[in-house]
């Protein structure tokens, strides 16, 4: 379909500003295996210190490139399905805050007054405008939400009987779970958070602060992965040349996803003190509860691939992976979904070992954790997203992709750097490496007293792993800047591949409404959160001061409230 | 509404696989007392390091973690103790993690953490910091000492 120049231009800038500062967010993945493995002994490398390399590294990929992408694809999205763009003044809008507080978060990251890393937990100090940036950036995505729903609406009201497209399900979906869970961290960093950084209030709930982060926390992975799950649902049966397995499963994964994303958060926090061991258990149960649509879509994923693998003519048990478009220049999205997926295969079965309650004693905020989590995260979630933005870049500007055979390689280069780094990393994580950690300074310094020999192969595994995605990384850089500078060679549209349905179950009303869902899914956030808040409550002691990264002494209070002076006399 | 008899199977044994994951962390919780941190109100008691002798093989160990040291930083005992650890914060978030043992837990302020482990093996093991907590966090280790070289 064609679009209008203003849609585009806002298209263009949400895909492309995340895909810049990717850069930096690649270049500081690739010191941060060069710090570990001991190759460096120092605390920062041109002039970005390692802790401060981790916060961007951290912020860029994992909440920034998201965040942008799941905007931009949701708009693209909706705008296809419907045949109609979205309100052009709430997309600026939505654009100007999501940039601002970008900006604002960056430049207190670049500037080194908050290196307090991604999670940014209280007590350690960050600038108020990292918080401030983070917030805008989130409100700024919350606004598409509200007219995509009025959009929804009146699409309904003409098409009662229609099954509502899957992308578009998936899309509101997503948006829904990122709204109800935003809403933990948004009073954390603005109620909580913000005046205790001015200095307005002394001290703030550790253990409150840490439960409101983790309610968003995971949910914030599927956010990240609900986009990667539509493109599988939708996009990939295509791409490989054939059908969806069922149209119904997609539905069902979806539905079960806005149940179970945010009642789990609890398994961040098995080691925490102050949650009950039977909270934590049940929040343990519940993550084994969204395991499910995970298994659904596994299968229903292979089920279509090997149904696209016996259309093209394929022989024998297997032979219907030899049939698929593995390198193909212009079905180009197939590698980077397919390298996705591979990688996601391990990153799902880590994922159920981490959430497997007193398992998870073994591994927490080992090495191990980012070794899970760059299975998902960076893997089909990073892969969907990057091979996505091109896609779509290309076909809106009409644009030649730039070097198209480099490009199919990338995917399968990152797979295979990302499989060697992880598996060095799980590795260390078993034997006590811990993730976070400038470990080049002490534990692999030889000169250092707490050297430890037995992890300099796992990190050198790693170090491995990390040079071929940073080139990876690199050349995708290259190949999306390059498509860019091209000139425009064809007829620039709106077009995504649609991937009929093998099984086109008709239309179960239940399956194709909200409102019983988002019912469901309140009273179970109510049910796991209510004891786990009420526990915090009971069991936390006094609340801290401020703390800066380089000083044991808290930051002098500066409330002069008469009941703060009476407490502190006593 | 009719459903693929393939899809049938494949969520038949999704079921079945979660079940048995279910039923393997009950009968290890059971059998090996395998379990994540305990949970206490906050007392101020703890927040003073010590090693407590309760007698020849139980020992309660209070640990403070602070930017960048746990105290104690060495901890001697012997051979075949059972050791209650608890722990808590002075100042910033902080991890406590000894690998050799699964022990770990997160050092908070305000909060009080504990676990209980016995040392069957003399040897030497590190208590690692596995939170980011400041400049300091890579220097950020303890050790307990069973038995080795000798019990001071």
């Amino acid at each position: 379909m064609q679009v209008t120049k203003t849609f585009k231009r806002i298209i263009f800038l949400e895909l492309a500003i995340p895909v810049a500062l990717l850069t930096l967010g690649v270049y500081h993945g690739l010191m941060q295996t060069v710090y570990r493995a001991g190759v460096l002994h120092q605390t920062s490398f041109a002039k970005l210190d390692y802790y401060q390399g981790l916060t961007l590294h951290g912020v860029i990929n994992a909440i920034v490139l998201t965040t942008f992408f799941a905007v931009a694809f949701g708009n693209v999205t909706m705008a296809f399905y419907f045949k109609k763009e979205p309100n052009k003044k709430l997309m600026w809008l939505s654009f100007a805050l999501m940039l601002t507080g970008t900006l604002m978060a960056a430049w207190a990251m670049l500037a080194g007054k908050a290196s307090v890393l991604y999670t940014f937990y209280p007590p350690l100090k960050a600038h108020p405008l990292f918080y401030l940036g983070a917030a805008l950036l989130i409100v700024g995505s919350w606004v598409p939400l509200f007219d995509w729903a009025s959009m929804y609406r009146k699409w309904k009201k003409e098409n009662p009987e229609v099954k509502t497209p899957l992308a578009v399900l998936g899309t509101l979906i997503n948006f829904i779970i990122w709204f109800v869970c935003t809403l933990a961290v948004a009073y954390e960093v603005l109620v909580l958070l913000i005046p205790w950084s001015m200095g307005w209030t002394d001290t703030v709930n550790v253990n409150l602060a840490r439960t409101l982060f983790w309610f968003f926390g995971h949910a914030l992975v599927y956010f990240w992965l609900l986009p990667a799950y539509i493109m599988f649902y939708t996009i990939l049966p295509k791409v490989a040349g054939g059908k969806l397995y069922s149209d119904l499963a997609g539905r069902i994964s979806l539905f079960l996803f806005l149940l179970f994303s945010i009642p789990v958060g609890v398994h961040h926090q098995y080691s925490d003190p102050t949650i009950t061991q039977g909270v934590k258990f049940f929040h343990g149960m519940l993550t084994y509860g969204v395991a499910i649509p995970s298994f659904i879509t596994a299968f229903t994923i292979a089920a279509s691939l090997e149904y696209a693998g016996t259309k093209r003519g394929r022989k024998g048990l297997f032979g219907w992976m030899k049939k698929l478009p593995w390198f193909e220049e212009n079905k180009f999205l197939f590698g980077y979904f397919i390298c996705g997926l591979i990688l996601f295969v391990f990153g799902g079965v880590t994922g159920i070992i981490n959430a497997s309650y007193s398992l998870n004693s073994v591994i927490h905020n080992t090495a191990w954790m980012p070794g899970h989590f760059h299975m998902t995260v960076a893997g089909p979630v990073f892969l969907g997203i990057v091979g996505m933005s091109l896609y779509i870049y290309a076909k809106m500007s009409g644009k030649k992709i730039f070097l198209p055979k480099i490009n199919t390689i990338i995917p399968y280069m990152w797979m295979i750097g990302m499989l060697i780094f992880s598996f060095g990393m799980s590795w260390g994580g078993l034997r006590g490496e811990p993730r976070r950690t400038n470990l080049g300074l002490t534990y692999l310094n030889p000169d250092n007293i707490q050297y430890r020999s037995d992890w300099v192969p796992t990190t050198t595994i790693a170090l491995l792993g990390g040079i071929i995605m940073f080139l990876a990384g690199m050349f995708f850089i290259i190949v999306f800047f390059g498509t860019m500078l091209g000139k425009k060679k064809e007829e620039a549209e709106l077009e995504l591949p649609v991937s009929e349905a093998y099984h086109d179950e008709k239309r179960i009303p239940l399956f194709d409404k909200f409102k019983p869902w988002l019912v469901t899914m309140i009273i179970i956030i109510l049910f796991a959160y209510i004891p786990a808040l009420l526990n915090v409550n009971k069991n936390s002691g006094p609340k801290s001061p401020r703390y800066n990264i380089n000083n044991p002494v808290p930051e002098a209070s500066t409330n002069s409230h008469p009941d703060s002076k009476s407490v502190s006399l006593k | 509404m009719t459903i693929d008899k393939s899809e049938k199977r494949v969520i038949m044994i999704t079921l079945a696989l979660i079940g048995l994951f279910v039923f393997s962390l009950l009968y290890a919780k059971n059998k090996y007392r395998s379990d994540v941190p305990e949970c206490l109100p906050y007392d101020k008691a703890y927040t003073v390091p010590k090693v407590n002798k309760l007698d020849e093989k139980t020992y309660q160990v209070f640990s403070v973690a602070s930017m960048w040291q746990f105290e104690p930083s060495e901890i001697y005992i012997p051979v075949g103790s059972e050791v209650d650890f608890y722990l808590t914060s002075k100042d910033v978030v902080h991890g406590f993690n000894i690998a050799q043992k699964n022990v770990n837990m997160m050092a908070v302020y305000g909060a009080i953490n504990k676990t209980t482990v016995k040392f069957d093996k003399p040897g030497v093991y590190d208590i690692i910091c596995h939170e980011y907590c400041g400049i300091g966090h890579q220097n950020m280790r303890a050790q307990v000492i069973v038995n080795y070289p000798e019990a001071k």
